[in-house]
This record gives C-alpha cells, sequence and structure tokens, in this order.
C-alpha cells in the first residue's frame, strides 16, 4: 500500500528503492519520445520543490521493448503511468499496454509540465476504460475549483480509482536577476507544502466516490500517510521525499505500523475513511 | 555515452548515513566541512555524496575533498541557503549523507594533470593523493578565493585575469573540474580531458531527472552518466547554471 509517485524513482537505476515498495509506478509514458524540458529543470523553494521535467521518456515503442521487460525483471508489481494530448492517444498507449504483464495503469490527466487537457477527464478515462482491462486509475489535480467534480467524472468514465494529488503550477525568480530559476519558467511545485491540499483533495474525493484512491502529497513520515488513509485514500505514494531519502519506505512503513498501533488500529487500513466519521460507502478495495 | 575503462558503477546500492560534524574549517572564502566517516566508502574522485543540509528540503551534490581513515571532508562555497545550512553546522550534529554516487575520474592516467577553477577544486586533494600527487594548475577569481589552492600538492595557482588555460602545458592527461566556460575552453585545448561537470540534482541516484544536460544529442542524467565525461561523450552544450542552484 506503499507506491512512489510517478517520475519520482527510476527502478531501473535503483532498483533496492523499488523493491521496497509494494507496487512501483513508472514515469509517465507517451506516444513518442520526448526530450523533456530544457534545464533548469528543478529548483528549491522555502516551501518546497518545484520541477520542470516535461515528461522525459522514450515513448510507448522503445518503453514496451526495452523498458518494460527490464522493469518487469526486478520483481516488483508495475503500474504504467501514462500520458497523452488527446483522448485517443491515451486509448492507444492503454491499448499497448493491455496484453503486459502489469498491475495497472495511471492516466496522467494532470501534469503541471505539458498543456493540460482540462476538462476532458471523462473522455480520457472513457476512451482508456473501453481500450483496456486493466486496473485504472485517474490521477488528478488538485489545481480545480471541484476536486470531487472531477473524481466523480473519473468514475462515471469507469475509473477503477484514483490518484490524488499531482503538483500545483508554481514560479520561484532568482533573488539577484528576478528571472525564473527553472528554464522553462514555471515548475510543478511537490514536497510538504502538498500535505493539506492533497489531504483535502483525497477526503473529497472519497466522499464523492468512494472509490479507492492512492494519496500522493508531501508524505514524509507514517502519520502523513496515516491522515491520507484517514482521509479516505486506500494507499499513499511517496514523491519528493524519495529524493533525499531512498530509504524513506522502509522508514515510512515502520512508523506507519506504529502510529496506526498508537492510535488503536489494528492495522493501518483500519483508519480507513474515520475522518468522514462514518463507515464508507462502499467495501475497500485493496489497490496496489 | 562510451564505455570507460575503469569507470566506477552508479548502480553499485545506495548507501545513506547520519555522519558525525568534526568541524567547519575556513579555507580562503570557501568553508571545509569535516564529517565522521562512519561506514561510507569514500569512493573515485570525482564521485559525489548527497549532504541534506538542516531545515532544507533537498540534499545538496558535493564531491568529497578529503578522506582520511576517519573523516569525509566536504569543500564548500556558501552561496545559498543550502551551502550556508551546511557550512554553519558545529559539532554535536548529524548529516545525513548518501554515497558515494556517479562515475569519477579514471585513474589509469600516464601524465596526469588536474586543472581547477574556483569551487571545482573540491575533489583534487583526494584526486591528488590517490594519483601521486601530480602537478595542477588552478585558478580563482581572487586572491582570496585562491588561498583554497593550498590544499592541493604541487599546484600553479593563477588569479583573474589570468585563466587556468593560459598556464596549461602540453603532453598531459588533463582532469578538470571547474565552470562550464573554463571545462569548454579545457576541452578545446585537451580534447582528451577528463572533465567533471555540474548540475542541479534533487536525488543523485537518477530519480529525480532534473540534472539532465546534453550527452550524445540527449538530455540524460548527469548524476548516473557523469559527473565526469570526456568531450567526446558530448557535443558539449551541457547547460550547468551557476553553483548550487538552490
Amino acid at each position: 500500500m506503499i507506491v512512489n509517485a510517478s517520475g519520482c524513482l527510476d527502478a531501473l537505476s535503483a532498483p533496492e528503492v523499488a523493491q521496497s515498495l509494494d507496487a512501483f509506478v513508472t514515469k509517465t509514458v507517451t506516444p513518442l519520445a520526448r526530450r523533456g524540458n530544457e534545464p533548469v529543470r528543478i529548483a528549491e523553494t522555502d516551501f518546497g520543490m518545484l520541477n520542470s521535467i516535461g515528461l522525459a521518456n522514450p515513448g510507448i515503442d522503445r518503453f514496451v521493448a526495452d523498458t518494460l521487460p527490464r522493469l518487469l525483471e526486478i520483481g516488483v508489481s508495475v503500474w504504467v503511468s501514462v500520458g497523452g494530448f488527446a483522448a485517443h492517444e491515451y486509448a492507444d498507449l492503454c491499448a499497448r499496454l493491455d496484453d503486459q504483464p502489469i498491475d495497472g495503469l495511471e492516466l496522467n490527466v494532470s501534469c503541471p509540465n505539458v498543456s493540460s487537457p482540462e476538462e476532458e477527464v471523462e473522455e480520457i478515462v472513457a476512451a482508456a476504460r473501453a481500450a483496456t482491462t486493466k486496473t485504472l486509475y485517474a490521477k488528478l489535480s488538485p489545481a480545480v475549483p471541484d476536486v470531487g467534480a472531477a473524481a466523480t467524472a473519473a468514475a462515471r468514465a469507469g475509473a477503477d480509482g484514483l490518484t490524488l494529488v499531482n503538483t500545483i503550477r508554481g514560479l520561484a525568480l532568482d533573488p539577484a536577476t528576478l528571472e525564473p530559476r527553472l528554464g522553462p519558467g514555471v515548475g510543478g511545485l511537490s514536497g510538504p507544502v502538498l500535505r493539506p491540499i492533497a489531504l483535502a483533495a483525497v477526503f473529497a474525493a472519497y466522499r464523492a466516490t468512494g472509490l479507492p484512491i492512492v494519496g500522493v502529497g508531501g508524505v514524509e513520515t507514517g502519520l502523513h500517510g496515516l491522515e491520507l488513509i484517514a482521509a479516505g485514500a486506500s494507499a499513499f505514494a511517496l514523491g519528493t521525499v524519495l529524493f533525499a531519502d531512498p530509504e524513506a519506505p522502509v522508514r515510512v512503513r515502520e512508523e506507519l505500523e506504529h502510529e496506526a498501533a498508537a492510535r488503536g488500529f489494528a492495522t493501518p487500513l483500519a483508519a480507513y475513511a474515520t475522518a468522514h466519521g462514518q463507515p464508507p460507502p462502499r467495501p475497500l478495495r485493496r489497490v496496489a | 555515452m562510451r564505455e570507460a575503462k575503469t569507470r566506477c558503477p552508479s548502480r553499485s546500492g545506495l548507501r545513506r548515513e547520519l555522519l558525525d560534524v568534526v568541524r567547519v574549517e575556513d579555507v580562503g572564502l570557501y568553508r571545509l566541512l569535516r564529517l565522521k566517516r562512519g561506514r561510507l566508502e569514500s569512493g573515485i574522485p570525482g564521485q559525489f555524496f548527497m549532504l541534506a543540509p538542516p531545515g532544507r528540503l533537498l540534499p545538496r551534490p558535493m564531491s568529497l575533498c578529503l578522506a582520511t581513515r576517519t573523516e569525509l571532508g566536504f569543500l564548500i562555497d556558501p552561496v545559498g541557503p543550502g551551502t550556508l545550512a551546511l557550512t554553519t553546522v558545529v559539532r554535536g550534529e548529524r548529516l545525513p549523507v548518501l554515497g558515494p554516487l556517479g562515475n569519477g575520474f579514471r585513474l589509469d592516467v600516464e601524465r596526469p594533470l588536474l586543472v581547477g577553477g574556483g569551487i571545482g577544486i573540491a575533489p583534487f586533494p583526494y584526486l591528488s593523493e590517490r594519483l601521486g600527487r601530480p602537478p595542477a594548475v588552478l585558478g580563482f577569481r581572487s586572491k582570496a578565493h585562491a588561498e583554497a589552492g593550498a590544499l592541493v600538492p604541487k599546484a600553479e595557482v593563477v588569479v583573474e585575469p589570468r585563466l587556468v588555460t593560459d598556464a596549461v602545458p602540453g603532453g598531459h592527461d588533463v582532469l578538470a573540474c571547474g565552470p562550464e566556460p573554463m571545462l569548454r575552453a579545457v576541452a578545446a585545448l585537451a580534447p582528451e580531458a577528463q572533465l567533471a561537470w555540474e548540475a542541479p540534482m534533487a536525488c543523485g541516484y537518477g530519480a529525480c531527472y532534473g540534472c539532465a544536460v546534453e550527452i550524445d544529442g540527449e538530455l540524460r542524467r548527469l548524476c548516473v552518466d557523469g559527473p565526469v565525461l570526456t568531450s567526446h561523450d558530448r557535443n558539449l552544450t551541457p547547460v550547468m547554471s551557476e553553483r548550487d542552484a538552490a
């Protein structure tokens, strides 16, 4: 129930880190290879980290032929994040991966570093749903007026679950020159600053759909993960914390067990949706 | 990228440890952070470590400057919040350190010459020791900065407006580290030179894709494909930023 946030780990460079997770989520794969954005691509701010990688990836052909076979040798459950610029691209990607031995697909409909197909969530999820029998999650942005409505759209279109949240667009300026510190200007803000935003989004999406949710955003400790579970997440992901601490999965897992036990929960998942004060609207489906 | 002969593998397993601060010393305008070594390997000169500054979100990449049986030393230019935090720690504090990471210098060279600029001399004391104290040419932008040249044995020190490339003799196997314009100039003088580059990086182990530079026409991660490259590895257009961009 602890995974990595897409784009925050390369299992081929650090297989031991991937093996310490319950599932590995790939960096987003697109139909064609993408060089990614020009440097500078990252900057630390006082409140979080900005990145503008720009979905650098080898494209689906090379991914299927070269990357995926090597990922599958690592011995950890693999989820593939896919991204495109139109619903049919998402559908094509899902169809290409439908016969691969992966455990799920995550639709990245929320990358802040490429022009985002706003308000197309339902269309994209429906197209992807028709193209695959795999477990299908939609990764949503918190930067919308109503996360619950976006979650409902994804659920209506056939998503099996939701991933919440992606980064939020941010900008940092060089104090000397007052020019953007990132090459492309703006980037996606991640880290601790996302924690309350992710909690609110998970809370709203759970209320709206009852779907399984992977909570993502600023988790650094087991307690942070337990909070996401209490808000309605059935799993959670580690993102920025992995950059500073590749051993975070092991530590956070231990802390999670401890924090749950300290509050009288037999298991961490026993805290599921307790922030809502009512039983969940439908039985929990295990994810990841 | 071409395979170098004795390049250190960068996938040998990540090691992270909390290291005790021994002390921080002034070296000219730079500062030398000395940490108890713990169980970390010192690695190959030119490899780097990720040091987590107190109170900051991301660790900072630093090449190893000194290695003794009991200590690891890092030469740091305190120019931003991260490097300032790393150089104001005191004895009794502990810093998370991950490494060694990346690919270091090839040491199987016949006539080594170290060419460094500014804080780019950071890996040279350790490199010099491992190579048997070869000659070095070091350039600095001021006399105060140039005091750090004393860390490197057998070094000719030049101060701007004189440039290191004015003082590099021919016929050597050049190992260089410094600002991008210097590395480009060195590559023009010595096409076979080994060049240690830098880029902002969040993780140091291939996870963040933040340290992309152009290698063989593609944007690739300097942390796993470098930081030491030859000019053959690149139609050199790296996009190095200012030191310690954060």
